[in-house]
């Protein structure tokens, strides 16, 4: 959901929104998605509505930066391109449409308008009817009149005497009068007006923002503009008057985008975060569409809540997100630190660092820690209440140690008694500590359980890296540097010590089930090795510079990814034999920071032996940039694929009948690519899908009775009718793959929404509005899909 | 160890009094402000806005065509500006008068009074006003007043409403509520403050909830509403045009609305807020809108000129900001020998002894003081007229004031640490008020400058007296008065300089005219002789700077060169005037000049700075090499040390070796001003 202002349907019934190299449609009433637009082979950056025909959509990728399109000129756009030769420059340029039927056009015919614009689309606005264009970059504003063939340029000072930063963010253009608002770096809105003359300009300052503008509207009418920053605030500015305003504050994250539906009844922010909200036009929260959130920085890594299988990570600031992986929406989101995020740059705030959960989920411990002169350190333990069906604070311990905390584990066993229960923290103060619950038997206490600490241990005052409990519980595994110690749980007696120099242990963890003698650690200098504990001795190592260590909770299997000349390699293995069952090598270019096994609902059946280790759980890994990535076994020729190579933008599809036959549409398609041009289509797999669609869908949003019959019927037949009807929700795939088959030009009129939304508007009022070219062009496109049918 | 032992007084505790009203006159490009202690001051733009003329009184209100001055007393008073004093006064007989306009042609003046009552006044040809009406009374004191263009309606603000009262019938011809909106629970009384009636019929209002209101008048209606402030709108003036207006509030801020079109081509315009400036700290009370700037004068004391950028042709000394605060005159007269100084207020004098010390130290050294500076002696002046001038004898045992009808004459006995006063009787009666107050540098003389040019020498007599010996006029005569004196060492020459800029110089021997220094056309803002080449040095208010040689009646060859190269471009952007000139006796070429916010070193030995040159080089000067030095050696040599936030009032050379300058904090003058309107500031 980036890149691009998201965008209002004539109707305010739809929202698109520029999401990866997709383009989704999200319904404004229901925020489902509704459709997911295809055709692109890069980042979609602009999404423009045809200003005639409100059938029509615009999108641009790769190269072109940003896209606007003007009532006023019907059969061109204008669009930013980077100037040929020259590198960071750019220039705003119209492009005549050719009335081509295609979904992808090839502009020739280019005129530049601007030189120099910045390639950002914020910084460029077109004003009252298309009659000028206003385009920012640093401190100067240019402004072209297209009748008059004038450009007026206007310059700021750099800094003024105040400290302030007069350099321009945005732009945006009054829809009725001539005047242009500017957003600056310091926060300050100016207000040009008489811009048409190059002196007597004049321009009146708004300033509520504290830091940047990221983004400015104006309403409909004019009447009032709304600007967004930082502050996760949209403020309303009334009639260009400082001390009029109306806030809608605690919008969660940064707001990128503001756009408006061309009726006015919606506002629509996108945020950092990955989120969109819409909210009515009398700034009251209307809905939020929220994906995977993005981080600043995910330090907890990713960890699964044993109760409801979800990933669990860094969300908002101070918050843990539980995100529901197999219905692809954020379950709920966790205020750990509890405190008011301040947005100021420089100002150092509490954040989360490490979670972990007990075995069956029911209790969590989280640490956050604050860096100023001197460490705040928090350990908190929250229990599950079962009543409110929340994470309820128990125990608040600060500073647990002297110095940073590096690993934290619960011990895994029966959690039926809680005086069995036990937790691990590890510390650079060279200390590992263990925490137990302790019984108060003072009835007047509010609570009868709290934690406290039971045992402090230390290996020769090296710093604690690791910690890890053996399946059953009774051995713990800390690593001190270059050292691995296992005491005994019942007594912390230490039993052991392993040790693999050189370098330092960098994770260690035993292994499950049939393998639980083994205990597995990775070292700095690019060992992985296996001791026997039975033994005491090392079984077998390997030279390979492992970055995650994750064993399966549910298999001896443990994975291990190592990061070697810039690409990442995963490797699957059992404890007991040195051989790796599974190696897919440089399967991403990004490093991988974390990775979790996620349990399966219900076990899948595998029949390749190569992916028997997927059968109980699936892998997940996160990236630096926090994409989010799986290990799929679905592919038809038992081939891994990442199906879901899911940017953490695209993360944010809700779960919706519709878009999980989506999603499953997408693996078939990414083999359709693999098998370059040799379309295998699994009509059967959609079958199912097609009925569930439609008992799932909200009433609301269905499409007429008379259009889902034949789908419905249609699903009903056997796959060889399927084939030879015509109005099968899967022509929708098939004219998106004929599209990708042939999407070497990047700018794409898609018109498959044509043929798409006709249905789900009205039927009757659709047709007599299409003009005759159109409904020549809708028959020839019925005929090309004919033909193209008729190739099965 | 420096060249010069430097005293720095601080303990000038003088607090400028706020603006209360301003007036501008398009043609002659003069403003005329009014304090709140009642002192009207004339500023000439033509004349770099060189503070011309001062004139002490007691009111309160507004001014019109030919200056006129209104206040609580209920007095319309005329002010004489050749003789810079009040001239006639009119009782409005409607209590304390509020509002004064003038309408555009000038030959009427109405006045807002307590009770009500609009009151139209004839201005007379000859001189002074003549009562014609009375325009129909309503209750509530009329706050302002403004003429519509044409003169045949006014507009009148009041508490809660406005009136527009027909001029010819009398009538109230339309009364719109301004607090009509206003829920009546949340109703608090509406004060308009400020009025401006435009020729296409909107009256538009400034009050005391913050907003500017355009109404429409004849039908009363409400057109456009601006919110500009939390606090009130204080004051509002329109441009010539009526295309602009500026608006002051009482937290400091002004802003410009301007007329502009929605759409660009299109019929249809509208006000629109534009610019705010932040200039003041405290209530601005009266702003003007001239063709090229906004001026704001604040209770903070300040006068604050902004140009209008877009409205300034080329850069130069209009398109900068001007901020006066302290007057263009010297309020601070320095006894050299006794080492005392005489510190002037608006009602009372104070003389102070300055410190001393024993000890000696290096360049840039602050020495501690074996004396503390004393205050000896505080003078108050009877009644409510403000003190016009002072002087104290080189000997300090002579003290002069004059207020705007009457000359003092002080006898200080110093004995020991023990000091007396002792008012010199017998004082001659001469044509007053007195100007400029004088003592030759013998303390035997006193010159006193007095109107149509006209200077009056005193003897002062020992042990305490004092004889009239002679009246020096200028040949041709004149209607302006005499505003600045300066003598020579040697006491036989003086020269005066009157209002209309010519400077005549007068053999004191002879008590005859000796010449007149060729007239140039901008105010004079100091001279001085020197004490041993007997050169008059005149300073003007476009940073000129001229010498003149009075024994050979013409300008010195030094004064020629510096017209035919010129002065640097920094020295003439400068933007207050030179107010006192003293020389070096240790080093006759050298001239020190200062002006509010520096201290210059002029020595005529070394060349003059091009434009290319660093005008204010003494800091980088001090790390070159002295063969490098040398080289960029020029003839200005400027200290600001004084600048930083505190102005320089007064420096003068006490002997060959001691520098006394007086600084005023602005800091200082902030503190005593009442705090201003409490706003929330981001971040605090």
């Amino acid at each position: 959901m980036h890149g691009a202002r998201a965008v209002f349907s004539v109707g305010a019934r739809f929202l698109l929104c520029a999401s990866g190299d997709f383009v989704k449609m999200y319904s404004v009433a229901t925020e489902e998605l509704v459709q997911l637009l295809r055709g692109h082979s890069d980042l979609v950056t602009g999404v423009q509505l045809a200003p005639h025909n409100r059938l029509q959509t615009f999108t641009v990728g790769y190269q072109l930066l940003a896209l606007y399109a003007l009532p006023s000129s019907e059969d061109s756009v204008f669009v930013i391109i980077p100037k040929s030769g020259e590198r960071d420059t750019f220039q705003l340029v119209s492009v005549k449409l050719t009335k081509a039927a295609g979904q992808d056009m090839e502009a020739k015919e280019l005129s530049v308008v601007l030189e120099g614009v910045d390639a950002s689309p914020k910084c460029t606005a077109f004003g009252r009817e298309g009659e000028y264009v206003a385009s920012v970059k640093d401190v100067n504003l240019q402004v072209y009149f297209f009748k008059q063939k004038q450009l007026n340029r206007f310059s700021l000072r750099a800094t003024n005497k105040k400290g302030g930063n007069n350099v321009f963010t945005c732009v945006a253009c009054h829809p009725q009068e001539d005047c242009i608002a500017t957003g600056h770096a310091d926060g300050k809105i100016r207000l040009w007006r008489n811009f048409n003359h190059k002196k007597e300009y004049t321009f009146s300052t708004l300033h509520w923002h504290h830091d940047k503008v990221l983004d400015l509207a104006f309403s409909l009418e004019g009447t009032s503009l709304l600007s967004g920053g930082v502050e996760s605030v949209l403020v309303q500015w009334h009639c260009g008057s400082d001390c009029k305003r109306d806030f809608l504050p605690r919008l969660g994250s940064a707001i990128e985008y503001v756009s408006i539906s061309s009726d006015g009844t919606f506002y629509c922010t996108s945020h950092t975060d990955n989120r969109i909200t819409i909210i009515n036009s009398n700034l009251r929260f209307s809905k939020t569409i929220q994906g995977l959130i993005k981080a600043r920085d995910v330090k907890t890594g990713l960890v699964v809540d044993p109760r409801t299988k979800a990933l669990v990570l860094n969300g908002e600031p101070g918050h843990l997100q539980f995100y529901c992986l197999q219905s692809d929406k954020q379950l709920y989101s966790l205020d750990i630190v509890q405190q008011e995020y301040i947005h100021q740059a420089g100002l150092n705030q509490s954040d989360l660092v490490r979670v972990a959960f007990s075995a069956q989920g029911k209790w969590l411990a989280t640490v956050e820690e604050r860096e100023e002169t001197d460490l705040e350190l928090q350990l908190k333990l929250w229990f599950f209440d079962e009543e409110t069906q929340s994470f309820k604070l128990n125990t608040r311990i600060s500073m647990p140690h002297e110095d940073h905390i590096t690993a934290m584990c619960f011990r895994d066993t029966d959690e039926m008694e809680d005086d069995s229960l036990m937790l691990v923290t590890t510390g650079r103060d060279c200390v590992f500590k263990v925490w137990v619950i302790l019984e108060d038997t003072d009835p007047e206490a509010q609570q009868s359980l709290s934690w406290s600490c039971d045992f402090v241990g230390s290996y020769h005052s090296y710093q604690a890296t690791n910690c890890c409990f053996s399946e059953d519980g009774s051995l713990l595994a800390v690593s001190f540097e270059e050292t691995v110690t296992v005491w005994d749980s019942s007594t912390w007696d230490l039993k052991c010590t392993f040790c693999h120099p050189p370098g330092k242990i960098r994770s260690i963890c035993f292994g499950r089930l049939t393998c639980s003698k083994y205990l597995i650690g990775a070292t700095d200098h690019g060992f992985l090795c296996c001791w026997n504990l039975l033994s005491c001795a090392l079984e077998w190592s390997a030279h390979l510079n492992v970055v995650v260590l994750q064993p399966d909770p549910l298999s001896e299997h443990i994975a291990a990814v190592s990061w070697l000349f810039k690409e990442s390699s995963l490797f699957v293995f059992k404890p007991n034999e040195a051989r790796p069952i599974c190696i897919q090598r440089k399967f991403c270019k990004e490093r991988i920071q974390f990775a979790a096994f996620v349990p399966r609902d219900v076990p899948e059946t595998i029949g390749s032996e190569k992916y028997l280790w997927l059968r109980r759980s699936q892998l997940f890994f996160l990236t630096d940039t926090q994409e989010l990535m799986t290990v799929s076994t679905k592919s038809a020729q038992e081939r891994l694929t990442l199906s879901s190579k899911q940017l953490a933008v695209e993360e944010s599809l809700p779960v919706t009948p519709f878009s999980l036959l989506l999603g499953k549409h997408r693996h078939q398609q990414s083999q359709g690519d693999v098998d370059l041009g040799k379309i295998v289509h699994h009509h059967h797999e959609q079958d199912s899908p097609a009925v569930k669609e439609l008992l799932h869908t909200p009433a609301h949003v269905l499409p007429s009775a008379s259009f889902l019959c034949p789908i419905f019927i249609n699903s009903l037949l056997v796959s060889k009718e399927n084939k030879s009807t015509e109005e099968t929700p899967d022509e929708v795939e098939m004219e998106s793959e004929e599209a990708e088959d042939d999407s070497d030009e990047e700018n794409s009129v898609t018109e498959m929404k044509q043929e798409d939304k006709m249905p789900l508007e009205s039927l009757g009022e659709t047709t007599h509005r299409l003009s005759k070219s159109e409904e020549k062009e809708l028959r020839k496109i019925r005929k090309v899909d004919y033909s193209w049918i008729s190739v099965f | 160890m420096g060249e010069f032992e430097v005293h720095r007084v601080r303990f000038f505790g003088l607090v400028p009094a706020g603006v209360r009203c301003m007036a501008y006159q398009h043609n002659g490009r003069r403003l005329a402000l009014a304090r709140t202690d009642g002192a009207v001051e004339v500023y000439n733009f033509a004349a770099n806005y060189y503070m011309e003329k001062v004139s002490g009184g007691r009111e309160r209100g507004g001014q019109g065509w030919r200056l006129f001055g209104a206040g609580l007393s209920g007095d319309i008073t005329e002010y004489d500006l050749e003789r810079l004093r009040p001239a006639r006064a009119v009782d409005g007989f409607g209590g304390p008068i509020w509002s004064m306009a003038a309408n555009n042609d000038g030959t009427r003046l109405a006045i807002g009074c307590e009770d009500g009552s609009v009151k139209l006044f004839q201005v007379v040809p000859g001189g002074g006003v003549q009562f014609e009406k009375n325009l129909d009374r309503q209750k509530g004191r009329v706050l302002c007043l403004s003429w519509h263009p044409s003169g045949t309606h006014l507009a009148a603000g009041s508490i809660d409403f406005i009136r527009v009262l027909d001029v010819h019938s009398g009538r109230t011809a339309q009364r719109i509520m301004v607090n009509c909106h206003v829920p009546k629970s949340k109703k608090r009384e509406c004060v308009v403050w400020s009025i401006a009636f435009l020729s296409s019929g909107t009256v538009i209002s400034s009050d005391s909830f913050g907003r500017v209101q355009f109404w429409d008048w004849e039908r009363g209606t409400l057109q456009d509403s601006h919110t500009v402030s939390s606090s009130a709108a204080l004051s509002l003036a329109v441009s010539e045009k009526e295309d602009s207006i500026v608006v002051g509030t009482s937290a400091g801020a002004t802003y410009q609305f301007q007329l502009l079109p929605v759409k660009a081509g299109g019929q249809e315009k509208r006000w629109v807020r534009t610019k705010p400036f932040q200039h003041h700290t405290h209530d601005v009370r009266a702003v003007v809108h001239t063709p090229t700037a906004l001026i704001s004068g604040g209770l903070d004391a300040q006068l604050v000129i902004r140009p209008l950028m877009e409205k300034v042709q080329k850069k130069g000394y209009d398109a900068a900001l001007r901020k006066f605060t302290l007057p263009h005159r010297r309020l601070v007269s320095c006894a050299r020998k006794a080492r005392l100084l005489l510190f002037q207020f608006s009602q009372h004098l104070e003389l102070w002894r300055l410190g001393s010390t024993n000890k000696t130290g290096k360049d840039g050294e602050t020495l501690p003081l074996s004396r503390m500076p004393e205050h000896l002696l505080q003078l108050k002046s009877k009644g409510p007229e403000h003190i016009y001038c002072s002087c104290v004898s080189p000997c300090g045992s002579w003290i002069a004031y004059s207020t705007a009808s009457r000359f003092h004459l002080y006898r200080v006995q110093h004995e020991g640490d023990s000091i007396s006063v002792k008012k010199v009787p017998g004082v001659p009666k001469l044509l007053l008020p007195a100007y400029q107050l004088l003592c030759a540098s013998d303390s035997g003389r006193l010159f006193i400058a007095s109107d149509r040019g006209s200077v009056h020498v005193v003897q002062l007599l020992e042990p305490g007296g004092c004889k009239h010996l002679h009246t020096l006029r200028p040949p041709a005569g004149t209607r302006e008065a005499v505003y600045l004196l300066a003598s020579s060492a040697d006491g036989n020459w003086l020269a005066a300089v009157s209002g209309d800029w010519e400077v005549h110089v007068y053999s004191l021997k002879h008590f005859k005219h000796h010449c007149t220094v060729p007239t140039y056309s901008c105010a004079v803002t100091a001279l001085a002789i020197h004490p041993t080449t007997n050169n008059l040095f005149i300073s003007y208010s476009d940073q000129q700077l001229f010498e003149f040689s009075i024994p050979e009646k013409q300008y010195t060859a030094w004064s020629r060169a510096v017209q035919n190269s010129g002065l640097h471009k920094l020295w003439l952007e400068r933007d207050s005037p030179i107010t006192h000139i003293a020389f070096n006796p240790k080093n006759t070429s050298q001239v020190l000049l200062h002006d509010v916010y520096m201290l210059c070193v002029l020595d005529k030995s070394l060349p003059l700075p091009d434009d290319s040159a660093v005008l204010v080089n003494q800091s980088t000067l001090k790390q070159l090499s002295e063969p490098a030095r040398r080289r960029q050696l020029h003839a200005f040599k400027i200290c600001k040390k004084f600048q930083v936030g505190s102005p320089l009032l007064f420096a003068d050379l006490l002997d060959e070796r001691c520098l006394v300058t007086v600084e005023r904090p602005a800091l200082d003058i902030s503190a005593q001003l009442p705090p201003p309107v409490q706003q929330k500031k981001f971040g605090t």
